[in-house]
């Protein structure tokens, strides 16, 4: 328990200092984007004296106000939800365009990284088990190929492969956009089909590392005292295998599955980027291009809440996990 | 513990040998090691690490992990000549044909499946370090259990749970701890608790390897107290490995000496206590100051274990031996008896040259030995 | 001698035991007066040895070192500007006058590559050499002085660990300069924290041995201990961190030039894909313009991680990979 709430403080923490960076960064660039922005936004006109008011907050001009005020102004907006208005999608505010995409991203993201761990960690653990022999070998050598693949390179080679040269997947839009978004059976058909070619990507480039790490861990565990127990007890050799050493052996894993959880969520960018997918890694690129920085500081805003909330989420699930945690291990 | 009963082979381990290959070169980790043990006897496995011990015993169990192998030899078991009470005996008697229904097997030939049944039923094994040797993440009451389901699956679900709740309080443990998970009790109650697992199923032999070695004092006596009471109680045949010859000395029936793969001697507990013949036992008995019995001057061994790569020609012990002489450097001695068989016990065997009358007529005494021992001390070869 | 057979447990124990094992096979102690150059002599022997057991990590370095002469020999050798075009020659597949074809922009796809290896590599390795020295400061100084120091660089380190890089480079990018050296800085303070955890762990382990003691009490310096005593002996963990690290920022500074974060006028493996990508080499078939580069990434990737499980390896012997011998079938079946 006590090891649940210093994790729960550091991620407070965490997102304390996300929130700093995204308070400093535009002051401490050279040149002022914020005046570039507000400019345009003013240029635009109609906007709500109150929608005014916290973006002169959040980039810090037209105002005397000293430095820590306007901080602590900054922080009290966006505990209210406050994260301004986007200049793109104007009149929106950011909280609405953030919420538009973010499904997109959250259930392709989700479905394919937990596919990429379950299969990675389940092949790791076969290859554990069959270690030196000529399948191992192929494939973990294959693995290390795979594991250092530039993304962005894969999914191109998918998107003229698979997508162009074979027309088997779509390989733009999230969905046939003939059709009106809503929830009908053609509509999440045609997304399911449309996210088949971005989720295969996600896998592919991703579960090297899970198959690699299990494979490493699950042999050093292999070797540990209690398999041998396992062994010598005459138990099933699946049972060896599953209820003994691959349990021990995910818990690293889970550890840095937390971590590549964020770097998978910031990847996303890449993802949507390449397959011109709706998500909020395309919202933030669209937004960088337009120079709408509140969208895009948002956005980072959200990235990072979301990785912090994932690794609690994955904190959690280890405690349940592993018994020691509970009271042995601190961070 | 009749003697009748005692002088009935168990366990015969017939010529085996063990290696393994290294970056340079193969480790031939045991070579040529025959032995038997006896129904309900304790044996006791002594030697320096890396002298083969634990690898003898793991080979037996059929738990050498690769690379290491069997290179060549067998360990015939001979099963209890009693109706059998369990399925895992009679089928494997029917497989095995025969007329004879308690023929030994080669226990290094058996199948897998074979191996499964035979694993736990007959075999169980308690090892060093109590804390590695049980699962992290598994309560304890569930790994007793687990020998139970996959064993005696004629069992129900309450029946596994009342068992092993037997098993726990025959090792001093309360029930409520069924749910407790290993981090969570003391290093000797986790050490009653591998003891526990390994008499779940009442098997014939247990090897212990170097059982009490990570616990402190007090509790280390307990344990070894404990493991006495119950084998006293149930009967089964122990294999004791240690590195602590003087422990040995005291609880074994039967004690054998390794060094650098090989057997060097063997005897019953009171031959070899009361007169180790080979200079190695005689510089490891003396090793440990004994805190009874007649004052001994304690003397280290001078040297450390040879790389078992390249164990020297002869006698492995020859550098470190003060008695050694030239046909010791290149003449491999072989184990022979040396005393007329006692009574009781096993017969005295040593592999030296000091106790073959081709090469020495008189064979020497302790004193002969300490007196060795003590002049190469003052040469200073000792720490 | 009283004591009988029988009653083989008399009440006293075996206290005076003194372990024989000590003086086992194992080796000794770390390297106990260790200089900076001797460490690095016996890192150099000791990678050789590697490099000539270790399959791994002999086609590991020999991937690796391929790419690293190209880096500095190639540019020599060709000895043209990358950016130089020939006009009006288009999108050109591979010829004896341009081996990888031609771009859009007129220029050489196979001259690109080259001057790209330098480009790439080099920001690589100064990325990953920066990440470097800030994980090795906060991982030896937090694990070495433990208590506060060690609370606060934890946490701190904690905090890192869960900011995503590429996004807040991608911001920090756009506020300050689209140069590569932005990119380089961002990466690095976010990839520090996985080789400073590491570290940590080791130091605090390392920290309670007889010669980081004998020289605490001798009066050394702390920053002496321990970069001139501790450092040395955990070279081999700082080896591999700083090979997985090169591989982490090599795909992150790629990933942020394909998407435009890069520096236009310079050209590397990321710029060549983000050119490819955005020019349509994908429509018009240019397979020789944008599968080079990525080829060559993950050529480099792969040979840095072959290198990395080769140290592990070497490292833990027991994920070496069996050598498959045979033996005769009837020995055969004891080996379960």
């Amino acid at each position: 328990m006590r090891h649940l709430i210093r994790r729960l403080g550091i991620y407070l923490l965490a997102i304390w200092a996300a929130v700093s960076i995204n308070f400093f960064l535009p002051r401490l660039a050279p040149g002022n984007p914020a005046e570039v922005v507000f400019f345009r936004l003013s240029q635009q006109g109609s906007v709500s004296p109150a929608t005014l008011k916290a973006l002169e907050i959040e980039f810090g001009v037209n105002t005397t106000d000293p430095l820590w005020v306007q901080y602590f102004a900054y922080l009290n907006n966006l505990l209210h939800g406050n994260l301004g208005v986007s200049i793109q999608y104007f009149p929106s505010t950011v909280t609405e365009v953030i919420s538009q995409n973010i499904r997109w991203t959250l259930i392709l993201l989700s479905v394919s990284v937990l596919m990429s761990f379950a299969l990675g960690s389940l092949i790791g653990v076969f290859l554990a088990w069959r270690r030196g022999s000529a399948f191992d070998s192929l494939l973990s050598s294959m693995m290390m190929f795979l594991y250092s693949i530039l993304y962005p390179w894969l999914a191109l080679l998918a998107v003229y492969f698979i997508g162009f040269k074979l027309n088997w997947f779509p390989y733009a839009d999230g969905y046939d956009t003939n059709l009106i978004p809503d929830w009908n059976w053609d509509f999440i058909l045609s997304a399911a089909y449309h996210a088949i070619l971005p989720a295969l990507t996600i896998v592919i480039s991703t579960i090297a590392g899970w198959m690699l790490t299990m494979r490493n861990t699950m042999i050093t565990t292999l070797s540990e005292d209690y398999i041998m127990m396992a062994k010598a007890k005459g138990l099933t050799t699946r049972r060896v295998i599953f209820a003994y050493a691959a349990r021990n052996a995910i818990l690293p894993s889970i550890t840095g599955f937390a971590i590549a959880l964020g770097s998978v969520v910031g990847g996303s960018l890449l993802v949507e980027r390449v397959f011109s997918y709706p998500g909020i890694g395309n919202a933030l690129f669209l937004g960088i291009q337009a120079k709408d920085y509140a969208l895009a500081d948002g956005i980072l805003l959200l990235v990072i809440v979301a990785t912090v909330l994932m690794n609690l989420i994955v904190d959690l699930l280890y405690a349940v996990l592993d018994p020691r945690v509970r009271q042995e291990r601190s961070a | 513990m009749n003697a009748s009963m005692k002088r009935e082979p168990l366990l015969e381990v017939k010529h085996l040998s063990v290696e393994y290959d290294a970056p340079n070169g193969t480790v031939h980790a045991v070579t040529d090691v025959s032995l038997t043990l006896h129904r309900g006897e304790t044996f006791g496995l002594a030697g320096e690490s890396g002298s083969g011990k634990s690898t003898l015993a793991y080979a037996v169990a059929r738990l050498l992990n690769p690379p290491a192998r069997v290179s060549s030899g067998e360990a015939l078991y001979y099963p209890r000549p009693m109706p059998a009470q369990n399925g895992a005996h009679a089928s494997r008697q029917a497989q095995s044909g025969g007329g004879a229904a308690w023929q030994p097997f080669d226990i290094l030939r058996l199948s897998e499946e074979e191996l499964r049944s035979f694993r736990w039923n007959d075999l169980a094994i308690v090892f060093q370090s109590a804390m590695n040797a049980l699962n992290p993440v598994m309560d304890i009451g569930t790994q007793i259990m687990d020998v139970l389901w996959t064993h005696q699956s004629y069992l129900s679900k309450e029946e596994c749970k009342q068992r092993a709740v037997e098993l726990l309080q025959l090792v001093g443990i309360a029930p409520d701890r069924l749910k407790s998970y290993p981090h969570e009790l003391s290093g000797g109650m986790r050490q009653r608790t591998v003891i526990a697992i390994a008499l779940a199923l009442s098997p014939e032999i247990i090897i212990m390897d170097e059982p009490t070695t990570a616990l402190d004092v007090v509790v280390q006596r307990d344990i070894l107290g404990e493991i006495l009471r119950l084998q006293a109680q149930l009967g089964f045949a122990v294999i004791f490995i240690t590195h602590d010859l003087s422990l040995l000395l005291e609880l074994a029936d039967t004690v054998a000496i390794m060094y650098a793969g090989r057997l060097v001697e063997q005897g019953s507990q009171r031959a070899v206590y009361e007169h180790p013949r080979h200079p190695y036992s005689y510089g490891l008995i003396n090793s440990f100051p004994s805190l009874h019995g007649p004052r001994r001057k304690a003397y280290g061994i001078p040297g450390t274990p040879p790389d078992l790569r390249a164990v020297p020609t002869g006698c492995a012990f020859h550098p470190r031996c003060p008695l050694a002489f030239n046909a010791c450097k290149t003449r491999l001695p072989l184990l022979r008896q040396v005393a007329a068989t006692a009574e009781e016990g096993a017969p005295e065997q040593v592999a030296c040259h000091l106790y073959n009358q081709a090469f020495r007529e008189e064979a020497p005494t302790s004193a002969d030995i300490a007196a060795a021992y003590e002049a190469k001390a003052e040469r200073g070869g000792v720490r | 001698m009283s004591q009988s057979p029988s009653s083989p447990l008399p009440p006293t124990a075996v206290e005076g035991e003194q372990e024989p094992e000590a003086a086992s096979l194992e080796p000794q102690e770390g390297i106990t007066e260790a200089t900076f150059l001797s460490a690095l002599t016996t890192i150099a022997r000791r990678t050789w040895g590697a490099a000539t057991t270790n399959r791994k990590v002999a086609i590991g370095s020999s991937i690796v070192g391929f790419f690293v002469l190209v880096a500095i020999f190639g540019p020599l050798l060709i000895n043209q500007d990358p950016l130089h075009y020939t006009p009006g020659i288009g999108v050109k597949p591979p010829s004896s006058a341009h081996w990888l074809g031609t771009n859009q922009a007129n220029q050489d796809v196979f001259i690109q590559l080259v001057y790209g290896t330098r480009t790439s590599l080099f920001w690589a390795f100064l990325t990953g050499l920066l990440v470097l020295i800030i994980s090795v400061s906060v991982g030896l100084v937090s694990g070495y002085f433990g208590g506060v120091v060690d609370d606060i660089l934890s946490v701190i380190t904690n905090v890192f660990l869960v900011i995503p890089s590429l996004p807040l480079a991608i911001v920090a990018v756009e506020y300050f300069s689209r140069t590569v050296f932005t990119v380089a800085v961002v990466v690095a303070l976010t990839n520090w924290p996985w080789g400073a955890r590491v570290l940590r762990a080791q130091t605090l382990s390392m920290r309670g041995r007889e010669f980081v003691t004998a020289s605490r009490s001798s009066g050394e310096r702390p920053w002496r201990i321990i970069f001139f005593e501790i450092f040395p002996n955990e070279i081999s963990i700082v080896a591999a961190s700083f090979v997985t690290t090169s591989i982490q920022v090599m795909l992150a500074v790629a990933g942020l030039e394909f998407l435009g974060f890069g520096n236009s006028s310079t050209v590397s493996w990321g710029t060549m894909l983000y050119d490819a990508y955005n020019s349509g080499a994908l429509l018009q078939e240019a397979w020789w313009w944008f599968a080079p580069p990525g080829l060559c990434i993950a050529l480099v990737g792969a040979g840095l991680a072959l290198l990395n499980f080769g140290i592990d390896e070497l490292a833990d012997p027991r994920l070496r990979q069996l050598k498959r011998r045979k033996w005769p079938k009837k020995q055969r079946v004891a080996a379960a």
